[in-house]
This record gives C-alpha cells, structure tokens and sequence, in this order.
C-alpha cells in the first residue's frame, strides 16, 4: 500500500485551470466569502446597503464575465473541460449560468426589499423567537408580529445575502459538474444556505421555521439517497466521472444489480431536488412557510439547477442505458403531471397552489428531458428560463398583497382585487396564464418546444397526458382570474403595497421576460440550441 | 474476507437509517439515522475503493465527512431555533403546515 501510495504522488500534477472559463464561479464564491466577512466586520446600520451593493456588483461583474468569456475569440466553439475534467464549461452550461445569474438577479432585488415590508421580509435576528418580548411583539399564535418601530430599528438579518451568493454559486457548479463527487458538494452548497433562508421569515415565525425543519430532514435524506447512488455507480464503474460511467455501461461484464440501484437512488436525489412527481412532499410546505423572496429563489433557481444536474446526468452517463429506465421515468413524469395538476385544484392558499403548479411543471421538464435528443436538451433549458421568469414575477406579486398580518395568502381573500388594483391583478392575470401556457407567453413556447421534442422521440402516450394535465391545471389559473375579477372585495380584504424600485424592478424584469420570450422567442431558442453538452 | 461482506453490512446500516428516519419521531435522531445513511455510504465508498485498487473512493470519503459535518451545523441550528420556540423536538409537532 505504501509503493502504491508513493507511485501516485510523484504523478500527481496540479490540475489546468482555465480562469476565464470559471471566472463567474469565482466571481460569485468570492463575493460570498466577502460577504461574510461584511457581516463580521461593519456596523449593523451599514451591512444592508453595503451586502446590496456587494451581491448586485457579484452579479454584474459575474453576468459580465460570462458574457465576455462566451463572444471571446478564443473559446473553443464546443466548450471545454476544466479543473481536471471536474467542470464543463459548455454552450447548455453557459445558457443555464446565464439563466441562474438573471434569476438569482431578480430573486435578490426581492430579497432586498424594505419597502413592502417595513424592515425586509426577513426577522432582524434568526434568533428571535415567536413571542418572545412582548413589548417587542404583538399579536398570538403563530402570526407574531413586529411593531413597525422596532423593525425599522433593527432591520433585517443581512447574512441572507452571503447565504444567497453561495446558494447561487452552488447551482453554477451543480449544473457544470463532470463528475458525480463534484454534484454531491455542489448539492450541498446549494442546499445547506436554503434550509437557513426559509426559516429567516419576520412574519409568521413558526410557519417559517416549521418550513425549515421540514425541508432539512426531506432534504438531507434526499442527500443520502443521491449520495448513495454515488458510491453505487462508483462501485459499477470505478470512477465517478460521467464519461467513465457511459463507458463503463457499454461493457457487458460488469453487475447491471449495481448499475440499477446506483441510477435509481441517484435519480431519487436529483428529483427530490427538483420537486418532480411522488418526492414533491416538502414542495407545499416548504413553498408556503419561507419568506415569499425565498420562495421565489428556490422556485426559480433550485429548479433551473436542479433540471440542469438531470440533464447533464442522463445525458452524460445514462444516454445509452436509456432502455433499462426510461420507462420508470414515464412513471415519474405522469405522477408528477397528475399529481400537481389534480392537488393544485383542492389548494386554497396561493403560495401552495403556486407550489403545486410547479410540481405538474416539473413533470412537464422531465418529458423534455428523457426526450434525449437534441431539441429535448434546448426545449428544456428555454422551459426552465421561462418558468423562472414567471415564477419570480408570480411571487413578487404575491408579497404585495398584504392585510394586518403580513401578506394574505389565502384565496378567498384575493377575491375582487382587480377592483382594488387594476395593474397588480393584471399582471398576475399575464403570469397565470403564461404558467398555463396560453400563446404569446413564454409558457406557451415552452411547452411547445418541449412536447414537440417528445414527440419526436416518440412518446405520443406521454404527450397526450401532459396535454390533458395541462389544460385541467389550467382550470385552476382560472379560477384565481375569474376570482380577481368578477367577485366582490370583502369590506376587510387586503391592501395591495405599492411595491418600491426592487419589487418593481424584479416584477417587471419577470413579467417583460415572459412577454418577449412568448412574442419572440427565437433568440433564446437559438441561444438555448447553440451547442450540446462535452463530457 | 471478501470485501462483500462489508458491502452488505454497508446496505444494511443505509437501510437501518432510512427506516429509522421514516419511523422516529425525535428530529435530533431523524437527523442522526441520516448521519448514520451517510456513514453507511462512507463504508460502501471505502470498500469499494479497495476493490477497484484506486484511492477515490477514500478520497470521497473524506469529502462526504466534511459534508456530514457542515450539515450538523446548520441541522442543528433549525432543529434548536424550532426546540426553543415549542418546547419540543418531535416531528409530529410540526404541522401547521398541511393541504
């Protein structure tokens, strides 16, 4: 053991680093670190604005760099590997960077909002408990609430800002991850800042916790599953790079028990993370209890990465196994389809119905993804940018609606608000029906794009399904429109807050996105389609 | 000894975790049955590394123990801040959130 210990080191070689191709990796860690030590180091009454500054400059700088290093001279056209082969920096993974740095860009301006909220949507301190102080605290039961003084005193608890840097810079790496360790670590960045930030709610403290709990235990068992998988494949085929497990499952002599049990536990991971099918449970929950900004985050960007990691999985190492589980994937994507589909129908709380809706848009994704062709890789990444886009928007009109208690969430209570607010109802109106899919939205091209994939790979029955799951989701749009708009406001109903510049900025962004991409959508298609994943 | 054995020990500890995450009802020892999931993947990873000669496996091994680690720290965190506000671990407590 020791000569095999000695021989090895001696030809170890410190691993090629193409800097400018991971530079928006490192600009977004750096910052995150950076971030942390703001918290540390300055003045309470200066963190707000300085860790503002700081995450939309990451943002920016980290856009720019993508963009410089995609139209530089000398980028290979295909991509490349890099970090010893643990990254791939491709067309699929700079489009999905480009996506994650545009969502994480609205999901932090919602984050940053005072102006809804006085103080921001998050408690000044994690710490602070439900009730605790009375004098500090009003209110009964689990819907504590701050008085307006001592939130405007002590603000909100600004360690949000580095936990979403490393959240987003742990999705940058999930969706560019060559090898499977390297998804596994990426996983848990992504994930660990997000069990925190859904507990940080300055309503409703222990909905929020509670939210928290709940995501933790599913998702860290979640973790274990995919972690098992891990050691499965790694079992199967000796490494745990991607293009080591295609190789390996070409050859005949090796234990197919292992190869099976490696993929399944390994998938189980990869959708609980993207809230598919029957491993949506902490979905609602979840949704329903973190702070609405939170809710938008994860929404938007939890799903882009986590269907970005699928894609590169079946693609990268299960392409030519696609006859042993394909249809255990069938199983799945109708699960998910009817499930969010049929339970978004009995919801009466709007941050579940949202909840529910992207359970049935997972299922949805996932066709797209098993499609396995080329249209399926570009269909799917265009449905993740524009379901996105409308979920951030979708959730930023949900913080607006308020009454005394924080925002109201319950159905009944949206009941005649296009009398209240003519413009608040009717973007909300546009973005349901863009998550329905009716033409000139973006969730029309979408579906379009993702079915016409399927399609072509030959999965008539499934596309059937997704169309019939579709228009019974979309009964339930409906019924929040035609609630808006032809019911009477309740004498006690909810204000509508009139947003300040972030939520402006962030609905806008969301709901032009939505627009441009249903009227116009070549351009992303084009971008989306541009190159295939390397391995 | 085959190194069989230690994988079906391995399988073994996986599954007495997952059910124990699925039957306990303390948060704190849902949250050990997952340390004890992530162990058991520790010794698959080992054994399998020895079987196929090569050092990743312990490597990843490595990996996965600072991963467990981190995980401690911030399961420990929300599982206390929910301890100090009711009183009480217990999972089947925490349901105000449902349909």
């Amino acid at each position: 053991m020791t000569t095999f210990l000695s021989q090895n080191v001696e030809r170890l070689q410190a691993p090629e680093i193409d800097y400018g191709a991971v530079a928006p990796l490192l600009i977004v860690l750096g910052a995150a670190c950076l971030s942390v030590l703001f918290e540390a180091f300055l003045p309470k009454v200066q963190r707000w604005a300085a860790q503002v500054v700081l995450t939309l400059l990451t943002l920016a700088a980290a856009g720019a760099g993508l963009v410089v290093y995609a139209s530089g001279e000398g980028t290979p056209e295909q991509g490349k590997l890099t970090l010893a082969g643990t990254i791939a920096v491709d067309r699929p993974v700079i489009f999905l960077w480009g996506t994650l740095l545009l969502l994480g860009l609205g999901a932090v301006l919602l984050i940053a909002d005072r102006s809804v909220e006085p103080g921001g949507a998050f408690v000044a301190d994690a710490s602070i408990l439900p009730g605790q102080g009375s004098q500090v605290y009003k209110g009964s039961g689990s819907t504590m609430v701050q008085t307006r003084a001592h939130a405007t005193r002590f603000g909100m608890q600004t360690e949000v800002f580095p936990l979403t840097l490393f959240a987003l810079g742990g999705m940058m790496v999930f969706v560019a991850a060559n090898d499977l360790l390297t998804m596994f670590i990426a996983l848990e960045v992504l994930s660990l800042p997000l069990y925190l930030m859904c507990g940080l709610a300055r309503r409703r403290r222990l909905l929020s916790q509670e939210a928290a709990v709940k995501y933790f235990l599913l998702g860290a068992f979640a973790s274990a599953f995919f972690l098992y998988g891990v050691a499965l494949l790694y079992g199967y085929a000796g490494s745990v790079k991607l293009a080591d497990i295609a190789n390996a499952t070409t050859a005949t002599d090796r234990s197919d028990t292992l190869l099976y049990a490696g993929f399944g536990l390994l998938v189980v991971g990869l959708l609980f993370k993207a809230s598919v099918g029957p491993f949506h449970a902490w979905t609602p929950d979840v949704y329903q209890g973190s702070p609405t900004p939170v809710t938008a985050f994860m929404a938007a960007c939890t799903k882009v990465a986590a269907f970005g990691g699928i894609l590169r999985v079946l693609y990268g190492a299960f392409e030519r196994s696609s006859w042993e589980w394909n249809g255990v994937l069938w199983g799945v994507a109708i699960a998910s389809m009817v499930i969010g589909a049929v339970l978004g129908l009995t919801q009466t709380d709007v941050k579940r119905m949202i909840a529910y809706s992207s359970v049935a848009h997972a299922g949805f994704l996932l066709i797209g993804a098993i499609s396995l062709n080329d249209q399926g890789l570009s269909g799917t990444m265009f449905y993740l940018m524009a379901y996105g886009f409308t979920t951030i928007a979708a959730f930023g009109i949900v913080s607006l609606v308020r009454n005394g208690d924080g925002e109201a969430t319950h159905l009944s209570q949206w009941a005649g608000l296009a009398k209240r607010s003519p413009v608040v109802a009717g973007v909300f109106t546009f973005l349901l029906l863009a998550l329905a899919g009716l033409p000139l939205t973006s969730g029309f091209v979408g579906k379009f794009v993702v079915f016409a994939a399927a399609v072509e790979a030959g999965m008539v029955p499934l596309v059937v399904i997704a169309l019939v799951a579709s228009a019974v989701a979309a009964f339930f749009y409906l019924r929040v429109i035609v609630l808006m708009y032809f019911s009477e406001p309740a004498p006690d109903g909810p204000t509508v807050s009139v947003p300040g510049a972030f939520t402006t900025v962030a609905i806008t962004l969301g709901a032009a996105i939505t627009l441009v991409l249903g009227v116009y959508p070549s351009f992303a298609l084009d971008w989306a389609g541009a190159g295939t994943f390397i391995f | 000894m085959t190194p069989t054995y230690y994988l079906l020990l391995s399988a073994l500890l996986f599954s007495l975790g997952a059910v124990g995450v699925l039957v306990r009802r303390n948060a704190i020892v849902v949250f050990m049955c997952v340390e004890l999931m992530l162990n058991a993947v520790n010794l698959s990873l080992v054994t399998f590394a020895r079987i196929n000669g090569g050092l990743d496996g312990q490597v990843m091994a490595f990996f996965v123990m600072v991963v467990a680690a981190a995980e401690v720290v911030v399961g420990l965190t929300i599982i206390m801040a929910i301890f100090k506000t009711r009183r009480s671990a217990s999972v089947d407590d925490s349901n105000l959130l449902k349909y």
